[in-house]
C-alpha cells in the first residue's frame, strides 16, 4: 500500500502531448477515478505509474520513492488491462502463479495464494482451465485475481469492464468496489463512463485533452463542475449566459435572459466583479417544472413553453423554450406529464447553480 | 504420382530405353550404394543446418517487423517480398558477383591491400548455406512473423508488470506463443531445401551435391528416367514423413494460415 504522486508530469509522442504538467496525489488505501474521453491520456498516465512509458519531464513517486529510473518489474504494481491480457497458453493457476514465481514464493505457499486469489474474486475450481475455456466476466476475473495476488503496492486498472455487458458491468462494478475495500489496496480505476466513475470512486479525476479538468469526490465533480467541459461531460447540463451585478464574500448575483436576477455561491467565483459575463451551469434533472408559479425554494425562477418531450422510461427529457435559449429539463413521471406547447414555470435552488470558467 | 513410383520399377537398358518391367534393381541400388547414402545423408545435413540458420536469422526482423511502431509496417513486408520478384536464378548467380575471385568482397580486401590474392570463397558448402538463407530466409520471416502478429501486445507488458525482465518475458510470452510460426516456417525452409538442386549446382564446387542433384543427374544427364524415379520417390517419401511427423506434432493450420 502506498500512495502515488505525479509532480509536473508531461509526456509527449513527437508532437502529441497525450498528457501536460500534470500534478496529481492518490492518497494511500484510496479508490480514484481517472474519468474522460477518449484519447485524453488515462492510459498513458496508468502507463506511466506502472513503467511501462517515462515521462518527458516530471517526477513520478511511489510511497515516498521517486520511480522514474526503477524498471517495470521492480515496481510491484498489479495491472489490469482493458483486454485482460490473460497468457492463453497458460492454465488459469499459471496465469495467477505468474508473479508469485518471479518473487520465489515457495510451491506450497503459492498454491494456497491461487486457491485464495480464487475465492477473492468468487471463482474458485477453475484453475486447470484455460483463459479462452472462460466468459468475458470470469476472464475479467481472473486478470484481477492475478493483479492481487502478488500484494502490489498500487493497483491500476485500465477500463477493466468496458468489454463486459451492461448488466455484468453493473454487477462486476459493486464486487470490484467490494474487493477493494476488503485488500484496502490504492486503486487507480480508469473509465470514460462516467456512471461507473461516479458510483465507484472516493475520487475524481476529470481529464480532457491532457489536462487535469477538475478533482474531487464524485458529489463534488458533479453537483460544482468547474468548467464547461466537466458540466457537460457528467450528465446532461445547461449552460447559462449571464453577467454578475453584484458580489459579495458568499457568491454573486447574476443575471439572466430566462432566470431574471438570482444568487450562485458554487463554482468558480475568485474573482468575479460586477460586469463580468459568466456561464452558471444547471444539472438537467435539478431544473424544476411545475404548472403553478414556484415558491420561495426556488432561487432562480422563470417561465417558457414546452418545446420537444423525449420519454425514456422512468424519466422524461423535455426542451424548454425562453425566447432565445432552449434548457434541457430531465424529470421522474409523476401523474400527468407536460405536453408540447404547454406552458411551464422553471425553478432552480440556489445549491444547484454553479458557475464555471468561460 | 503413382506413375513415378511404377516408373521405379522399369528397367533402363540404355541412354533413354527403357523397358517396362516389375523388378527392383533401381530400387536396390538406392538401398546398398553408399553413394547415395551419404546423399541423403549430406541432404538432411545441410537442410538441418540451412533450417537452425533461417529460424534463428529468420526471427530477429520478424520480431522486429512485428513489433515495430513505424507507421509504414508495409513497406517493410514490401521489401521482404520484392526480391520475389526477380528470378531466383538470378539472385543465386549474384553471389557470384558478391564472393567470387572477381567479386565484390575480394575487390574490396584487395583494395584495402588485406590480401594480396584473391581469398578463394566460392563453391564451398558455405556458399551454398548462404545461398540458401538468402534464397528461403523471407518464407520464414514471413511465417514467424505472421504469428507474431497475432500475439496480443499486451501480454510481454503483462508479464513485465508481473516481474519478468524483458527477456524473460519474451521466453514466457511471446516465443512460446510463436512457436506455431516457428515451427511452420522451419518445415518450409527444410523441405525447400532437401529438394532443391539449383543452388548447389550454382554455387557448390564439383563434389557439392544434394539429393535433387542426383535426380538432375540421372533424369538430364544420363537419361536413366527408371533410376530418376526411384530417387523422386525415395525424396518425396523422406519428406513426407517429416511432414507427417511436424503435423502429428503441431497441425498443418499454421501453414493455411501462412499461406491465405
Ligand atoms: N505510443 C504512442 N505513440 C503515439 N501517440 C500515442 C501513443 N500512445 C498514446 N498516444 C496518443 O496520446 C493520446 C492519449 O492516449 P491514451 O491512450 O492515453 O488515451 P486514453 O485516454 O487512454 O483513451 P481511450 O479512452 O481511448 O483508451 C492520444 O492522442 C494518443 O493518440
Ligand atoms: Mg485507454
Amino acid at each position: 500500500m502506498a500512495r502515488v504522486e505525479l509532480r509536473g508530469v508531461t509526456k509527449a509522442f513527437g508532437l502529441v502531448r497525450a498528457v501536460q504538467k500534470a500534478d496529481i496525489t492518490f492518497e494511500e488505501g484510496s479508490f480514484t477515478t481517472l474519468l474522460g474521453p477518449s484519447g485524453c491520456g488515462k492510459t498513458t498516465i496508468l502507463r506511466m505509474i506502472s513503467g511501462l512509458e517515462s515521462p518527458t519531464s516530471g517526477d513520478i513517486l511511489i510511497g515516498d520513492q521517486r520511480v522514474n529510473e526503477i524498471p517495470i518489474h521492480k515496481r510491484n504494481l498489479g495491472l489490469v488491462f482493458q483486454n485482460y491480457a490473460l497468457f492463453p497458453h497458460k492454465t488459469i493457476a499459471e496465469n495467477i502463479a505468474f508473479g508469485l514465481k518471479y518473487r520465489s514464493v515457495e510451491k506450497s505457499e503459492m498454491q494456497e495464494r491461487v486457491k485464495n486469489a480464487l475465492e477473492v474474486v468468487r471463482l474458485p475450481g477453475v484453475e486447470d482451465r484455460y483463459p479462452a475455456q472462460l466468459s468475458g466476466g470470469q476472464q475479467q476475473r481472473i486478470a484481477l485475481a492475478r493483479a492481487i495476488v502478488i500484494e502490489p503496492s498500487v493497483l491500476l486498472l485500465d477500463e477493466p469492464l468496458s468489454a463486459l455487458d451492461a448488466n455484468l458491468r453493473e454487477e462486476m462494478r459493486v464486487e470490484l468496489t467490494a474487493i477493494q475495500h476488503r485488500i484496502g489496496v490504492t486503486t487507480i480505476f480508469v473509465t470514460h463512463d462516467q456512471s461507473e466513475a461516479l458510483a465507484m470512486s472516493d475520487r475524481i479525476i476529470v481529464m480532457s485533452a491532457g489536462n487535469v479538468e477538475q478533482v474531487g469526490t464524485p458529489r463534488e465533480v458533479y453537483n460544482a463542475p468547474r468548467s464547461e467541459f466537466v458540466a457537460n461531460f457528467l450528465g446532461a447540463a445547461n449552460i447559462l449566459q449571464g453577467e454578475v451585478v453584484d458580489s459579495g464574500p458568499d457568491g454573486v448575483a447574476v443575471d439572466n435572459e430566462v432566470f431574471g436576477t438570482f444568487p450562485v455561491s458554487n463554482g468558480d467565483l475568485d474573482g468575479l466583479r460586477p460586469g463580468d459575463p459568466v456561464r452558471v451551469v444547471m444539472r438537467a434533472e435539478k431544473v424544476k417544472l411545475s404548472r403553478a408559479p414556484h415558491g420561495d425554494g426556488m432561487a432562480a425562477a422563470g417561465q417558457g413553453s414546452v418545446e420537444a418531450v423525449d420519454y425514456q422510461g422512468q424519466v422524461v427529457r423535455y426542451f424548454i423554450r425562453s425566447g432565445e435559449c432552449q434548457l434541457q429539463v430531465i424529470d421522474m413521471i409523476e401523474d400527468r406529464p407536460f405536453a408540447v406547447d404547454e406552458q411551464v414555470f422553471v425553478g432552480v435552488r440556489g445549491v444547484d447553480c454553479s458557475i464555471v470558467r468561460s | 504420382m503413382s506413375f513415378i513410383l511404377v516408373y521405379s520399377f522399369y528397367e533402363n537398358v540404355d541412354l533413354a530405353v527403357d523397358v517396362a518391367a516389375f523388378q527392383f534393381s533401381n530400387w536396390r541400388e538406392l538401398f546398398t550404394d553408399d553413394y547415395y547414402h551419404y546423399a541423403i545423408w549430406k541432404t538432411l545435413r545441410m537442410s538441418i543446418i540451412v533450417t537452425a540458420l533461417a529460424a534463428v536469422l529468420g526471427y530477429i526482423p520478424a520480431y522486429f517487423i512485428a513489433m515495430t511502431r513505424f507507421r509504414h509496417k508495409w513497406l517493410l513486408l514490401l521489401l521482404l517480398i520484392l526480391p520475389f520478384w526477380v528470378s531466383f536464378i538470378i539472385r543465386t548467380l549474384s553471389w557470384i558477383h558478391i564472393l567470387g575471385n572477381q567479386g565484390a568482397i575480394n575487390g574490396v580486401l584487395q583494395w584495402l591491400g588485406i590480401v594480396e590474392e584473391p581469398v578463394a570463397m566460392m563453391f564451398t558448402e558455405l556458399t551454398v548455406i548462404i545461398g540458401f538463407l538468402h534464397v528461403f530466409l523471407p518464407y520464414m520471416i514471413l511465417n514467424i512473423y505472421v504469428s507474431l502478429e497475432g500475439i496480443d501486445r499486451n501480454l510481454e507488458p503483462a508479464a513485465r508488470t508481473l516481474g519478468c525482465t524483458p527477456w524473460q518475458a519474451f521466453r514466457e510470452v511471446t516465443l512460446p506463443l510463436s512457436i506455431p510460426g516457428l515451427g511452420a516456417g522451419c518445415l518450409l525452409v527444410f523441405v525447400l531445401t532437401a529438394g532443391s538442386y539449383v543452388t548447389p549446382l550454382i554455387l557448390g564446387g564439383p563434389d557439392d551435391f544434394l539429393f535433387g542433384n542426383l535426380i538432375y543427374d540421372a533424369i538430364i544427364s544420363e537419361l536413366n528416367w527408371p533410376m530418376g524415379a526411384t530417387l523422386s520417390f525415395a525424396l518425396l517419401l523422406l519428406l513426407g514423413l517429416v511432414v507427417v511427423a511436424y503435423s502429428r506434432m503441431m497441425g498443418l493450420n499454421q501453414l493455411y494460415k501462412a499461406f491465405s
